[in-house]
């Protein structure tokens, strides 16, 4: 019951779209605990892309395979796991370069992990296979204490 | 499930300075699922108009595929010589475009008045 107190759990099938389900959930979440409506924008905007990357590239939109969300809330944050069967990001993932967009020198979309990495307050990409990965973003009510 | 459907309204409008000028009226969710919406209706606008008007006001949910879609009507535009301005983003999506650095290719305007007026400036 302790573990149920504080935390929430969705399974998500890989369909691009659910993401929303994810993200309303979350958004409940973060308002139930005080984040102001901009924060709520920026954990929206995050984890709809961790579940996209995890529906797309961790699960390759196989539909069989589900996405974890585990929403934990602590005193003064919320922490949001997003589990696929995937092994992560391989290496660095470069900020889009919107010069290189517009000459076509540079995919115009991956971006995704950009906008995680730069709406919240900490992420981090842990690969444990053979299992799969999970993203682990954190947006804290009060940024401006760490 | 079905996601939101994007809704695109293609319309002329006659700007106070006298111009006429191309309105995509876009409504809903601009994702992954709405290359047509947008490429496909950005594609029936004559390669001769030459000032495009974004209006995002109805739209609830932007996501980075979606973005991407946005970047691939403006490097079209820029082919064509076109102008593009834009209004009626929601505060957060301002954020995002400015993060990306699609304000550096349009502007980003309050409203469809100021966004005409750029047109002519």
């Amino acid at each position: 019951m302790d573990e149920c107190s504080n935390s929430i759990e969705l399974r998500l099938p890989s369909r691009l779209g659910f993401e929303k389900v994810a993200m309303n959930t979350a958004a409940s979440v973060a308002r139930l605990m005080g984040f102001s409506d901009e924060r709520v924008e920026d954990l929206k905007t995050a984890i709809a892309e961790a579940c996209i990357n995890a529906m797309e590239h961790g699960n390759k939109l196989d539909e069989t395979l589900c996405v974890g969300v585990i929403l934990s809330m602590g005193p003064d944050s919320l922490e949001v796991k997003v589990l696929d069967a995937g092994k992560g990001p391989q290496g660095r993932t470069a900020a889009p370069d919107i010069d290189r967009k517009m000459h076509e020198q540079e995919e115009a979309r991956g971006m995704g992990i950009f906008l995680i990495e730069s709406l919240v307050d900490e992420v981090e990409w842990v690969s444990s296979p053979p299992v799969g990965s999970y993203a682990r973003l954190v947006i804290r009510l009060d940024p401006a204490k760490d | 499930m079905q996601e939101k459907v994007t809704r695109v309204k293609l319309e002329e409008v006659l700007c106070n300075s006298g111009a006429l000028i191309t309105v995509l009226r876009f409504a809903g969710d601009i994702t992954s699922a709405s290359k047509a919406a947008v490429l496909g209706t950005y594609e029936g606008i004559p390669g001769s108009t030459k000032r495009i008007l974004l209006d995002f006001s109805g739209v609830d949910y932007l996501n980075s595929s979606g973005i991407a879609l946005i970047i691939q009507m403006m490097i079209a535009a820029s082919k064509s010589s076109q102008t593009i301005q834009t209004f009626g983003l929601k505060p957060h999506f301002q954020k995002v475009f400015t993060m990306v650095g699609i304000t550096k290719y349009t502007t980003l305007h309050p409203d469809e008045e100021s966004a005409c007026a750029a047109f002519s400036a």
